[in-house]
């Protein structure tokens, strides 16, 4: 059977576990309809004419695992951004996994969807903000049909959230093919601050494949700082869809580092509802092998004064695909807009490709917008410079790629994190060069 | 004087009538209404064609059948009913002429209208022009001198006669008769159009130069050309079309085939300035139109536009890089006021070793319009070292117009090194005040930026085009270019 056909059969299955009577489910009754018509995304879309996933779907993905799997914190801790206090929200296969998770009330609300979605002490914020920016797109419909499990974020006024907030979703696979559909929702009112890391770490070569949305609503003056770690197995896939809107003068930073995979594909989209407000997305990308990365990026300036920033790197070795399309939009009334965008990419292998399209659409006259994009090798006289200093090519050529995507983390404001992403990218150059690149 | 500001020319820009609205009353013949077979047919019979000819449209038309109009194109317009438009019209005075006195002393006078009186033409610029009103070419200069060097340059009907061998085995190959909805159509109906041979080693003394006109109301125009410049040859070829006013939407699907062989270098530049529409966005042409070159071994193909008119401009003129060490060059300008919509741009395949591209594009929109820049810059995974470099910038006057940017880089291969940068503007403040300083009016200073704006483009224009150019333009943006 079609992964299409099943999952709306499935639907029905789920209607038995989840509240028919709230207004959520009309929600959700709707979105299965949009599923119905739209479909899975093809080539032949637009916004896809890049990434196929085909191949991702052909597997046969249970829905809704049947066991629980626990799992030890000892095993997975080297996913955590251990070396710091977090508050944190786990799940293992699709289930809140309590004992690895730390959550709270206190003053601010680190929960559950589930819990969120059902108790009626939230329900005036889900009534505001659930499924309020979400598209109704085929694939984020599919979500919104089965939306029960998440992280839920609310921050009330005037709050500086002193410890991160990490969300890790773990797949231990135990029962094959899985599709995980995590829904969550970000909150953040006046003047609030909070940062948030997201991961998805498959434990298994069995397929998993991720379809994630998540609706941030920063507020007046609030700040979200959001970080993305992609560094996951060649048999996982993920979907991320992530929207945000911004109101006056907030600011919401969205970074997110690829570095693993077999499909990623990061829908990332800014709407900015109020003036004098700043976006900025920035993302490296490093991958080989036939890892496919896909950064579908809009921001939506709606309002006059506002800014917006985009910088995404990307490093392709052996047959790596990447992806990256871009789409500022700035309304008529939007004047004054400064919007600039940059996507800067390496091939290092003759069977990796990188297709790019970074799209303006200007209604405004007196705006600053300008892109900027470039395809390119590592500078062979910088190589000869190193070398003839003594430092071998692969650490060389190490060296001048750090180089080239340190502007990305230069932004990174939680150190742990920073020191983490240089991590990973000195294992994915195969180098140790002696110090923390 | 009042101080002449930018909206002063947002509204001068809006009110600017098409000064070119004319119609000539030439007896035209016409063929009924609709597109079928039997008028594939007897489009090809009228003009002689022979057997492989008339083969080829209809294969042409059997395609196009089965094809539906694009509609990726940022642009939004009535769907033309193809079966409402006449497929061929040619002026009556059959006959060709050697000397000017022969032709129709009223198709003289439309030319002097236009500017473009084919004595001074003759005298003062050396351009050999292949006039062509209405799809049939009524006049044809310079041939001989062009003869002496073995140059072919003549109607494409004409050549069919002529020089079967050269056009069958040429046409089609850079656009084939599938390549798109339009093509297709222009490939099954095209009543005529221009064909230039530049034999081996011949270098093209003076710039060759056709004029297209739509004339007849409700006629399409659907004109192919077809260059071919042999082994280390160079031709410079100019197009330039202006229409008169109609109040029905005209319909123009042309098709230009460049042929680049081995060390040749074709320099193909176009003035376009079809009917816009009036200031209520009625009427203009819609100008869909396919074009593309193929670069051999170390050739060189150089397309520069200045686009004026149309409704609805779609017009991508490309460049294939086939052979190694092969150029490409796009640079445009692109002026679009009041209710006009243009989604324009290029298209650069780099297929061989060492092959170059430079894509310049600028985009002014004024008015309620719309400009897009759409290119392609397509690195095959055999191509080593390509190069690009691709810069597009849009100057917006007011804020109910836009300016968009579609660009696709697909890079196959790591040797690849593209750039690529996009600006969108308006004419600062600043700008003005800096000039306002120095003792400059706003509307020359206006005129100073839109300019410099435009100079790397109409630098690229040949000398005896420039002028034209420039003319042109003022229609667009009059009071903003000195």
């Amino acid at each position: 059977m079609e992964l299409k056909d099943k999952l709306i059969s499935s639907f029905m299955a789920f209607e038995n576990n989840v509240d028919v009577d709230s207004p959520i489910h009309d929600i959700r009754t709707e979105a299965i309809k949009n599923f119905e018509d739209e479909g899975f995304p093809t080539k032949r879309q637009e916004a896809w004419k890049y990434t196929s996933l085909d191949a991702v779907l052909k597997h046969d993905y249970s829905v809704f695992p049947k066991h629980e799997s626990a799992l030890e914190y000892k095993d997975v801790k080297k996913y955590f951004i251990h070396e710091i206090d977090c508050y944190k929200i786990i799940f293992v296969d699709g289930k809140y996994s309590s004992h690895l998770s730390q959550t709270t009330h206190d003053d601010i609300d680190v929960c559950l969807m589930s819990s969120a979605l059902s108790k009626p002490k939230y329900r005036l914020i889900i009534e505001n903000y659930f499924n309020k920016i979400a598209t109704k797109d085929g694939i984020s419909s599919l979500n919104t049909a089965f939306s029960a499990e998440g992280a839920y974020i609310h921050i009330p006024k005037n709050k500086l959230v002193q410890k991160p907030i990490q969300i890790i979703h773990f797949s231990t696979g135990r029962e094959g093919a899985l599709l995980l559909q995590p829904r969550n929702l970000v909150v953040v009112d006046e003047n609030s601050h909070v940062q948030i890391i997201e991961r998805h770490q498959s434990l298994t070569d069995n397929p998993i494949l991720t379809n994630s949305v998540t609706e941030i609503f920063a507020n007046k003056r609030a700040i979200v700082d959001y970080y993305k770690i992609q560094n996951d197995t060649s048999s996982a896939s993920l979907i991320d869809n992530t929207f945000i809107n911004q109101k006056q003068e907030s600011i919401a930073k969205v970074h997110t580092f690829s570095f693993g995979g077999k499909l990623t594909r990061n829908n990332l989209n800014f709407y900015q509802n109020g003036e004098r407000l700043d976006s900025t997305m920035k993302g490296i990308t490093i991958i080989g092998d036939k890892q496919h990365v896909d950064h579908n990026t809009l921001v939506h300036h709606i309002e006059p004064n506002c800014e917006s920033h985009q910088d995404y790197k990307g490093i392709y070795n052996d047959s790596a695909t990447g992806v990256f399309n871009g789409k500022v939009v700035v309304e008529k009334e939007a004047q004054k807009t400064n919007a600039f965008q940059a996507n800067n990419n390496i091939l290092i292998s003759d069977k990796a490709s990188i297709n790019t399209k970074p799209q303006l659409e200007i209604f405004a006259d007196d705006v600053k917008c300008s892109h900027g994009c470039t395809i390119g090798q590592l500078d062979e006289s910088a190589m000869f410079y190193l070398r003839s200093r003594g430092i071998p090519e692969k650490e060389a050529r190490a060296l001048l790629m750090f180089a080239f995507s340190n502007n990305v983390l230069d932004s990174v404001k939680i150190p742990e994190i920073k020191t983490r992403i240089t991590k990973i990218i000195a294992s994915k150059l195969g180098v140790n060069i002696g110090f923390d690149l | 004087m009042s101080k002449y500001t930018e909206d002063d020319l947002r509204e001068e820009l809006k009110t600017k009538e098409y000064e070119y609205g004319f119609y000539t009353d030439i007896e035209s013949e016409t063929f009924p209404n609709g597109l079928n077979e039997d008028i594939v047919r007897a489009i090809s019979k009228k003009k002689e064609e022979p057997e492989w000819m008339t083969e080829w449209r209809l294969e042409a038309f059997k395609v196009w059948k089965q094809m539906t109009e694009p509609d990726w194109p940022n642009v939004h317009y009535e769907k033309p009913d193809f079966q409402a438009i006449s497929y061929y019209s040619a002026p009556n005075s059959k006959p060709k002429y050697e000397s000017l006195d022969e032709v129709d002393p009223e198709l003289l006078a439309t030319f002097e209208k236009l500017g473009i009186s084919l004595d001074e033409q003759k005298k003062l610029t050396g351009v050999a022009m292949d006039v062509v009103v209405d799809s049939v070419s009524v006049a044809t200069t310079f041939k001989k001198t062009l003869a002496e060097k073995g140059i072919i340059f003549m109607s494409i009907s004409e050549a069919i006669q002529k020089h079967p061998e050269l056009v069958k085995k040429y046409i089609g190959t850079v656009v084939p008769q599938k390549d798109n909805f339009y093509a297709a159509l222009n490939s099954a109906v095209f009543s005529d159009g221009s064909f230039c041979y530049i034999p081996k080693g011949v270098r093209c003394p003076m710039e060759l130069s056709t004029y297209f006109r739509i004339n007849q109301a409700g006629t399409g125009q659907f004109e192919r050309t077809l260059v071919i410049a042999d082994q280390g040859s160079y031709v410079s070829y100019l197009e330039g079309c202006t229409a008169p006013s109609r109040d029905e939407n005209q319909l123009h699907a042309a098709v230009v085939e460049l042929i680049a062989l081995d060390d040749a270098e074709i320099k193909y530049s176009t003035v376009q300035n079809w009917y816009p529409g009036n200031a209520e966005g009625k009427g203009g042409v819609y100008n869909f139109v396919t074009k593309r070159g193929l670069c051999e071994k170390n050739a060189k193909i150089s397309w520069t536009q200045v686009e004026t008119g149309s409704a609805v401009t779609w017009k991508y003129p490309s460049c294939v890089l086939k052979g190694d060490n092969s150029v490409g060059e796009f640079y445009s300008i692109a002026v679009t006021n009041n209710f006009q919509q243009a989604d324009t741009g290029t298209k650069m395949i780099h297929l061989g070793n060492n092959t170059k591209s430079t894509i310049i594009s600028k985009g002014i929109s004024a008015g309620k319009s719309q400009n897009s820049y759409r290119g392609l810059v397509q690195i095959s995974p055999r191509a080593k070292n390509a190069r690009n470099f691709s810069q597009c910038d849009s100057l917006l006057m007011g804020n109910e117009c836009g300016a968009h940017t579609f660009p696709y880089i697909e890079a196959n291969n790591k040797s690849a090194q593209i750039e690529h940068e996009a600006t969108t503007s308006k004419i600062g403040e600043d700008q003005i005040f800096y000039c306002n300083q120095r003792g400059i009016d706003t509307e020359k200073a206006i005129a100073l930026i839109v300019n410099g704006f435009s100079k790397e483009v109409l630098n690229k224009l040949p000398m005896e085009f420039a002028v034209e150019a420039q003319k042109l333009l003022e229609i667009s943006l009059e009071g903003s270019v000195g």
